[in-house]
């Protein structure tokens, strides 16, 4: 099946660090991918660098078969690739239906869009998507009231209240209570398998991203270190000395 | 809550409707109170709403004022002669030159600074946090050393805007004229906003305020909202500029045009005063710390800026919300902040 992302040969160098070496990897339409790596392996910078967030050095980056690597965030955001942040980040001074709200896909804006009601249809389906993600009860009160897993929570549905094509989680279950991460994993699949949407994720914890997976890759010291089925990461002796600190 | 809204409008409403004859020694005053209430409402959009501190507002109040006056002389006399030397003796208005100069005027003193918003504003709202409030911070004190170095606007000296031509009412009346059009403008100003807060725009701005780079993470190209939010801003500055140019009937570039260490401060100060980011708050804030200027100034002759220093303490020790803020805290439900059953459990377990 045909790729949906495609990294290749990308490098970013923060002064002296090479947060990523000639990184390459390639999503396939429609399936969950894994991302894994020890702390400071580059797989942030890696997301950054395909948002747009900083400029990268070399390689170029294929979205939905356009070159990307060039594009400020909100157009790539624009063309239906969005990312969740590994430090949450929501709308704290504001309600959860608001943050919803906000962060519908407005297709165009020009001076009638941005000065005209948002739609009421819009409330609605942020509210079913509150309910999806369990936060339905507390969408009236402010983003920044939520503990932080549901905080994590809402950036979910927030992310899904813009309909991308592509979403790219940072530590989706980073923080989240252990009796709730499989929740959470039954909540990726299902946006993936009915909502349609491709998955690239970063994870620490090996057992989320094994059962989610079905492709992982790993990067250590900027560097992709190996890919493979999750069996094959698993087994691999590299990633094994990776994040046993041998590298 | 709906019903109690209807009657604080009617009653602002009747009341600056029927101020200028009720108390008609302080029309000139509340004439000012309603400019001030544009200043805090105008800057509440980038400092409370979006979260932007800008101390360079003031710019466009400068610009409003000088265009203003500009094109009412220039449409009908040699502008530079007028400012040369007492102009406003050799050349006269007359009634119809007046209006039709004055109205032009406004409408020009209000575009201008939104184009120049407009420019500005894409070069440095790119910026964020302390490195945009310092950049602004020079663009007022910057305005006025230009100012006066133009000739043609009277330079350091200043010039005089167009006297109220003969034989058209008395000085009452022109006050009267005068109040009923800042008060006019200050309904403007409120009414846009209130409705420009409900839409896309209102939530944006407040996205930008709490956390920008997820706002562009989530595909919105924040620099049109903010250019867009400062030419609003711009717009209504410069026609109050425009206003208080021809009520002060002088303009010189650092005491009235560019006034960036009083009227400069004091919107930022009001609006924090009355609870930035809240549509009422700086209209309140205004109205308030006009009445404490006014009533006040005299006792602390000599001592004022000892005064609003000491005010500048007291508000952000005691209402670093601003008085809406307290007022939400102490009232939440007259609010609209009505927590359903569901929520109130929902917030329970939430501690
Ligand atoms: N903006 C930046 N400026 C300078 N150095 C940076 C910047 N961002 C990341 N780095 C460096 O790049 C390297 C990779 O960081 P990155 O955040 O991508 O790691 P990571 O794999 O996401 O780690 P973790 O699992 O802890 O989140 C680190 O050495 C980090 O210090
Ligand atoms: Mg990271």
């Amino acid at each position: 099946m045909a790729s949906i992302l495609r990294v290749d040969k990308v490098s970013k160098y923060f002064g002296g660090v090479k947060a990523n070496q000639g990184v390459s990897l390639s999503v396939r339409t429609g399936s969950i991918v894994g991302l894994i790596g020890p702390n400071g392996s580059g797989k942030t910078t890696l997301f950054n660098s395909i948002v747009g967030t900083h400029p990268i050095d070399r390689g170029t980056i294929e979205f939905d078969g356009r070159e990307i690597s060039t594009l400020p965030v909100p157009a790539v955001a624009k063309l239906g690739l969005l990312r969740t942040f590994q430090q949450t980040r929501i709308f704290g001074k504001v309600n959860c239906i608001q943050n919803m709200l906000i962060s519908s896909n407005p297709t165009k804006e020009n001076l009638i869009t941005i000065f005209s009601k948002v739609p009421e249809e819009l409330t609605e389906k942020a509210e079913n998507l509150l309910k999806f993600v369990g936060l339905h009860q507390k969408r009236k009160l402010l983003a920044g009231d939520l503990s932080f897993g549901q905080q994590k929570l809402l950036e979910l549905a927030m992310a899904l209240m813009n309909e991308p094509k592509m979403l790219l989680l940072d530590e989706p279950t980073a923080g989240i209570n252990p009796t709730l991460i499989n929740g959470i994993i039954d909540r990726l699949i299902t946006v993936n398998k009915e909502f349609g949407i491709t998955l690239l994720v970063i994870e620490h914890n090996m057992r989320v991203i094994m059962n989610l997976a079905q492709e992982i890759y790993c990067l250590a010291h900027g560097e992709m270190l190996a890919s493979g089925s999750p069996e094959e990461i698993k087994n691999d002796q590299r990633v094994l000395d990776a994040y046993l600190g041998a590298g | 809550m709906k019903r109690n809204n209807l009657i604080l409008y009617g009653a602002l409403l009747v009341f600056g409707l029927m101020a200028p004859f009720l108390f008609p020694a302080f029309k000139l005053q509340i004439s000012f109170m309603w400019i001030l209430v544009i200043l805090a409402l105008t800057w509440d959009v980038q400092g409370g709403q979006m979260g932007y501190n800008t101390f360079g507002n003031i710019l466009f109040f400068g610009i409003g004022m000088y265009i203003c006056a500009s094109t009412q002389i220039g449409l009908f006399f040699p502008l530079e002669e007028w400012t040369a030397s007492g102009g406003e003796k050799t050349f006269l208005h007359t009634p119809s030159q007046y209006f039709l100069g004055l109205s032009a005027g406004l409408v020009l003193a209000g575009i201008v600074p939104v184009i120049v918003a407009a420019l500005i504003g894409y070069g440095i709202l790119g910026l964020r946090g302390h490195y945009f409030a310092i950049c602004t911070l020079g663009l007022g004190i910057a305005a006025g050393e230009l100012a006066g170095g133009i000739e043609i606007i009277g330079a350091g000296q200043g010039m005089t805007a167009p006297p109220w031509p003969k034989g058209i009412g008395d000085t009452e009346f022109r006050s009267e004229f005068f109040y009923f059009l800042t008060f006019i403008t200050m309904l403007a100003t409120f009414t846009f906003l209130r409705w420009a807060y409900q839409k896309r725009f209102g939530l944006v701005l407040n996205a930008i305020r709490d956390n920008e780079d997820k706002a562009e993470a989530m595909g919105i190209h924040t620099m049109r909202y903010k250019i867009l939010g400062w030419m609003v801003s711009a717009f209504f500055l410069g026609i109050a500029g425009g206003l208080v140019g021809n009520m002060v009937g002088y303009i010189e570039p650092t005491e009235i045009a560019f006034t960036g260490a009083t009227y400069g401060v004091f919107m930022i100060l009001m609006a924090i005063l009355g609870g930035k980011g809240t549509l009422w708050g700086p209209v309140i804030g205004a109205m308030v710390f006009h009445i404490f200027k006014e009533g006040f100034w005299t006792f602390f002759l000599g001592w004022q800026y000892v005064a609003l220093g000491v005010l500048i303490v007291v508000i952000v020790i005691f209402f670093p919300e601003g008085i809406m803020g307290w007022l939400r805290e102490k009232f939440p439900e007259r609010f609209g902040e009505v927590i359903d059953e569901a929520d109130r459990k929902a917030q329970v377990v939430l501690k």
